[in-house]
């Protein structure tokens, strides 16, 4: 599957299929950190992730000072 | 994962485990807005009849901030401050522009901007090295006064920020590492307008955590800048933020009590101010079987030795 993340921008290349939290696990990311979103819909950790799917990981932390 | 709401378990979208709960899109909209509603009960935030100022980024909480507000029906308005922080700003303002006209402007809200470089005559970038400060000092002072400007020139009752769980929480664990006391004491979701010349500010967020905020915007298709601002790198504040996430992730639901917990002690103190000594002199009695000092009859040290030779003595 087709995976875009942000900060910096990338897309990477995941053999699927894999749960969201599994997906997250491998590339070291914390759930509570991130959104998991399928085409324009979000996805909880337990969602089963196919190899045809486009996904983003979309950081949610942000702030200055 | 189904909704844990819905009577006919329609699929979930998000799963809070700090609220042992799942909600589909529609549940999660609602809890979302309950959650906003309790704030401003609680602290005492504004009334239905209060002219409302949000102070807007174009990121994904104030933006939801205002969408929600507007949800509620609060006459909220809001402001922009274009920082000058070239291509950052340019798309941040665009956002800001886009929501306020396709979305606010259908309930009467308008938009107010101020930009930086017209009365400053530079960026905050080009402001803070001629002041020899951190940009995140300087924007954060900058905005502070303009929003708080706006507020009072333009008869605003309240100004609201787009502060969450997560900035309260990392901003408390900061102050406290630092033992900032003085801080400490504005870390109230309600600010009153203490003196003449202050708004009164409030913070109507302060019960959803930064992923919560996210999700709604993303459920409510509210489109908001994604990058994070180039002079955020590195701050401390994300450093605090990303150690009270490794926290959350083992143990679900302690951002929220380590920043409502504060909340709580700070609006009820101490009953009365007796020293630990004192305290111990009212509770403790010599244990009846040992003599050192216990809280019950029997200390816990002899109770536990009684039951141990109890359990290793053969049975008959």
């Amino acid at each position: 599957m087709l995976v875009q993340l942000s900060h910096p921008y990338r897309q990477v290349e995941i053999k699927g299929p894999k749960r969201t939290k599994e997906l997250l696990r491998e590339l070291n990311l914390v759930m509570e950190a991130h959104l998991v979103i399928r085409g324009d819909e979000l996805v909880t950790e337990d969602e089963m992730l196919a190899d045809a799917d486009q996904i983003e990981i979309r950081p949610v932390i942000s702030g200055g000072a | 994962m189904n909704c844990t709401k819905c009577p006919t378990s329609t699929r979930a979208v998000i799963g809070l485990p700090r609220h042992n709960a799942a909600f589909c899109k529609a549940c999660f909209t609602t809890f979302v807005h309950e959650q906003v509603a309790r704030a401003i009960k609680a602290f005492k935030m504004f009334t239905p009849e209060d002219r409302i100022l949000v102070a807007v980024s174009g990121g994904k909480d104030s933006l939801a901030l205002w969408h929600i507000l507007l949800a509620l029906g609060y006459r909220a308005d809001a402001l922009y401050v274009n920082l000058g922080i070239g291509a950052y700003s340019e798309e941040s303002h665009r956002k800001v522009r886009h929501y306020a006209d396709t979305v606010a402007a259908s309930h009467g809200a308008k938009l107010l901007v101020h930009v930086v470089e017209q009365e400053a005559g530079a960026g905050i970038r080009e402001l803070a090295t001629i002041l020899h400060r951190p940009t995140c000092s300087t924007c954060g002072t900058i905005k502070r006064y303009q929003f708080n400007r706006a507020a009072v020139e333009q008869d605003y009752d309240v100004m609201a920020t787009g502060h969450n769980l997560d900035d309260e929480a990392a901003r408390l664990l900061g102050n406290v590492l630092h033992w900032q006391d003085d801080y400490l004491d504005k870390q109230s979701p309600t600010l009153p307008a203490s003196v003449e010349g202050f708004a009164k500010k409030v913070k109507p967020l302060c019960r959803l955590s930064e992923r919560e905020i996210a999700a709604y915007a993303v459920v409510n298709r509210i489109d908001y800048i994604v990058e994070e601002c180039p002079m955020a790198k590195g701050s401390k504040m994300i450093l605090y933020k990303e150690v009270l996430n490794r926290l959350e992730t083992e143990s679900p639901g302690t951002k929220q009590r380590f920043y409502w917990g504060f909340l709580d002690k700070q609006t009820k103190p101490e009953a009365s101010a007796e020293s630990m000594a004192e305290k111990d002199q009212r509770t403790l009695v010599p244990c009846t079987a040992c003599g050192q000092p216990t809280t019950a009859g029997t200390c816990s040290y002899c109770k536990m030795m009684a039951k141990a030779k109890t359990a290793a003595q053969p049975r008959a």
